[in-house]
């Protein structure tokens, strides 16, 4: 019992993270209909820049902790937003209107990209990042075995429910959010009615980046460590998270990812550690074939 | 592709062009200063330490200014200075590249490539941006008949060539090698549409299928040939079946999935694969029974010595390149025979509209499932010619990047288009075996090319996205198929 409860708490904070990342693929899916390959290595980046600039916090003296966390959120979430925009813009833009594999294919080339730029830049190392915060609440203690929640997990997870809120506020409340359910809708009627469909979609790619970038800063706080290959496989967890949930759909991301989650750390938990990459991949592809809309998704009507 | 009309060359706004460079060097700095200024280094204590590179910043914003102006130059009708100008950039940073500075090297890049962007717009006389597109000039065009001939030419002499020694023969087996399995690719990406993300997979699946029965039942290269490519399409149809009813895109993400399955199953499955160590002690082929040894083991007798010839290493390797070179064009002659046979008409017909095929009653699974399967045997074939080569296999050699390289043939080279195939492999597997110091920076000049590639020639080199019959012959029919 203590074990299942540990690898809840654990597979929560997993599932935290892959959702954040599952928001970026879902909104890009939704507006513009592709799947953006390189929101994982967004992802990396962003966290890259986060031990980046804790690097430099420290450097320069910052040494209250949570001062530091925060400035460092605010700086990741710009810097990596610009990664998202400048990717949309060179890659992805000039595509609109060509057939329908190219941008996909254009996606792929920028994740080679970008990984290989980031090994280029800041080494092929695996790069550590000494713990920030330690110590934790212990929450039963049974049979020798402790069931822990650290203070990161809880960090993590209290960020990521304010972010949901705060998203899901934007996206139904706010002049921008309509635009970008319109979008959704209709591009072309959007446009007709006065709606910068260029901007909006550039705004979508924005915030996802910005998410991709907290999820980002919170696996380098939780894990430790960062390199340049962490966005493939957290990716395409993240993909699978908003297949799973539904792509398109933004609770449907976040469900998604908080189920990837559990079903890594109890599969790791439970059975094999080696295996648990192949159960990820065999929960998208079970999906995929017996509901391919997802849990919260809609059908996708086919019209000639 | 319509002709603009010239506008006048006179008027810069130069107001709006400076602000508008000035909000792309903004947008630079965003992006180098955290990841070109800084680089983490191992600090004290293992912490983290910093090292910094402002100067690379600068380089990097100086350059996109200056870039984005001379863009906006070429929009607005300064074409010719803007290219004697990033002519002359290109070759002093040429230069400078040849004398050792890494800098200057990395600067010809966006220097050749504005300058090769102002040669095509005052080449072709237009300004519009949408025009300035790579377009093949009809002299090419023309040459399409005779070229392909010349490359078989020069193929089956290549070995004999005086200048040729072991590492070239070495890197053309290599290339070869990626010929065959785009080729074999291009049946699935190219001609049925099907965007196969997993297709090394397949590769693993010949080559572990080679490595596990000379290593358990002592099979040889010639017996295992055929098996391989059978279990790599025996593995496309388990594969397939469930998935080919999904969308283009779903269906690259699940064939990512399943590559990365088999290469964990490769990774964890000790027993069987060796796991990381992968499998070794893989025999070499033999030419039809004759092995290449220097000399012979119990009273065999050797290839060299059924010739009468002097023992050489390279015969083996000679003979390797005959091998894959007449795989290869196995594949070639069979996906040019099946375009004109009813199934591969209805591979490229469902790649064109897929609802239309359904109401013709051609069954979109098994048709599907046919290219998947034939793709996924072509590439075990390779496989197992891999596995024979090296005489080593592991997972190692079956990651997704592999996969992503394969596509990126297919695709720079024009879906569908066998001769734009072999162009790009030369130009994507052996071009950088000549630049090795360069190898760094290989993977990276790789994505961008990808991209590259997409935006400004979506249909890849050598384009023929052409259905191979039409109803209404070329010309008759809609205006521009394929630009």
């Amino acid at each position: 019992m203590e074990y299942f409860l540990q690898q809840l708490i654990n597979g929560l904070t997993l599932g935290a993270i892959y959702g954040l990342i599952a928001i970026g693929y879902t909104m890009v899916y939704g507006i513009i209909g592709m799947i953006n390959f390189a929101h994982g290595d967004v992802f990396m980046i962003g966290a890259f820049i986060s031990i980046i600039a804790f690097a430099l916090l420290s450097i320069l003296g910052v040494a209250s902790v949570p001062l530091a966390i925060l400035l460092v959120l605010a700086t990741t979430m710009v810097f990596t937003a610009a990664y998202g925009w400048a990717v949309e813009r060179i890659a992805y833009r000039p595509l609109r209107g060509s057939f329908r594999l190219a941008p996909l294919i254009s996606a792929i080339g920028m994740s080679i990209f970008l990984q290989n730029y980031v090994q280029l830049l800041q080494g092929a190392r695996i790069k550590p990042l000494p713990p920030m915060i330690t110590g934790g609440i212990l929450l039963t203690e049974g049979d020798g075995f402790a069931v822990q929640i650290n203070y990161t997990q809880m960090i993590i997870i209290a960020v990521t429910v304010t972010l949901m809120v705060a998203f899901t506020l934007l996206i139904t409340r706010t002049a921008l959010g309509r635009a970008q359910r319109a979008c959704e809708q209709d591009r072309g009627m959007a446009a007709l009615l006065g709606i910068n469909v260029d901007r909006t979609i550039s705004l979508t790619f924005v915030m996802g980046a910005a998410l991709a970038a907290v999820a980002g800063l919170m696996f380098a706080l939780y894990y430790g460590v960062v390199d340049f290959f962490i966005g493939f496989l957290a990716g395409l967890k993240a993909f699978t998270a908003a297949v799973l949930g539904g792509i398109g759909s933004l609770p449907g991301a976040m469900l998604g990812g908080i189920l990837i989650g559990l079903i890594e750390a109890f599969w790791s938990g439970y059975f094999s550690v080696e295996y648990k990459d192949v159960a990820a991949f065999s929960v998208l592809v079970l999906v995929l074939i017996f509901r391919p809309t997802g849990l919260l998704g809609r059908p996708e009507v086919e019209k000639v | 592709m319509t002709v603009t009309a010239q506008r006048p060359a006179a008027g810069l706004p130069l107001g709006s062009i400076l602000v508008d460079g000035l909000l792309a060097a903004l947008v630079a700095f965003a992006l180098a200063a955290p990841m070109i200024g800084f680089e983490t280094v191992d600090g004290s204590g293992g912490s983290l330490g910093l090292a910094y590179r402002f100067d690379a910043v600068a380089v990097a914003v100086a350059t996109v200014f200056v870039g984005r102006l001379a863009l906006s130059a070429i929009r607005f009708g300064h074409a010719l200075p803007v290219l004697v100008v990033a002519a002359a950039a290109t070759a002093v940073a040429l230069a400078g590249a040849v004398a050792g500075t890494m800098l200057a090297g990395l600067l010809a890049v966006p220097a050749a490539v504005l300058a090769i962007r102002a040669g095509i717009v005052v080449w072709r006389g237009v300004t519009a941006e949408r025009d300035v597109r790579f377009v093949v000039p009809d002299t090419v065009r023309g040459a399409r008949r005779a070229v392909p001939a010349a490359f078989l030419a020069l193929a089956v002499l290549f070995p004999f060539l005086p200048f040729v020694d072991q590492r070239l023969l070495d890197i053309a087996i290599l290339v070869l090698t990626y010929i065959m399995l785009g080729w074999g690719l291009n049946i699935v990406v190219g001609l049925a549409g099907l965007l196969d993300l997993g297709y090394v997979a397949f590769y693993a699946v010949g080559a572990y299928t080679f490595g596990i029965l000379a290593n358990w039942a002592g099979f040889t290269f010639w017996m295992a040939l055929p098996l391989g490519g059978l279990m790599a399409a025996l593995f496309g149809i388990l594969l397939g079946f469930p998935v080919l009813r999904l969308r283009g895109d779903y269906l690259a993400i699940v064939t990512l999935g399943f590559g990365e399955i088999i290469r964990i199953v490769l990774l964890n499955w000790y027993e069987v694969t060796g796991g990381p160590n992968g499998l070794s002690n893989i025999p070499r082929p033999t030419f039809f029974g004759l092995p290449f040894r220097a000399s012979p083991q119990d009273d065999e007798s050797t290839f060299a010595d059924f010739f009468g010839l002097e023992f050489s290493p390279v015969h083996r390797v000679i003979f390797l390149y005959f091998v894959i070179l007449v795989l290869a064009l196995i594949v070639n002659a069979f996906t040019r025979r099946i375009r004109r046979l009813p199934v591969g008409r209805a591979w490229e017909a469902l790649r064109e509209d897929e609802i239309a095929c359904r109401s013709l009653g051609i069954n979109p699974t098994n048709t599907k499932l046919s290219a998947f399967a034939i793709g996924a045997g072509f590439a075990g074939f390779a496989g197992c010619f891999f596995a024979a080569r090296q005489g080593f296999i592991s997972p190692e050699s079956f990651t997704f990047i592999e996969s992503a390289v394969i596509l990126a043939i297919v695709v720079l080279g024009g879906m569908g288009s066998q001769l734009g195939i072999v162009l790009a492999a030369i130009i994507l597997i052996g071009m950088p075996e000549f630049l090795r110091e360069l190898n760094q920076f290989r993977m990276l000049a790789f994505g961008a090319g990808m991209v590259g590639i997409m935006v400004w020639r979506p249909l890849g080199l050598l384009a023929r996205r052409e259905p191979t019959i039409r109803l209404h012959p070329a010309g008759a029919g809609r205006p521009g198929g394929a630009a």
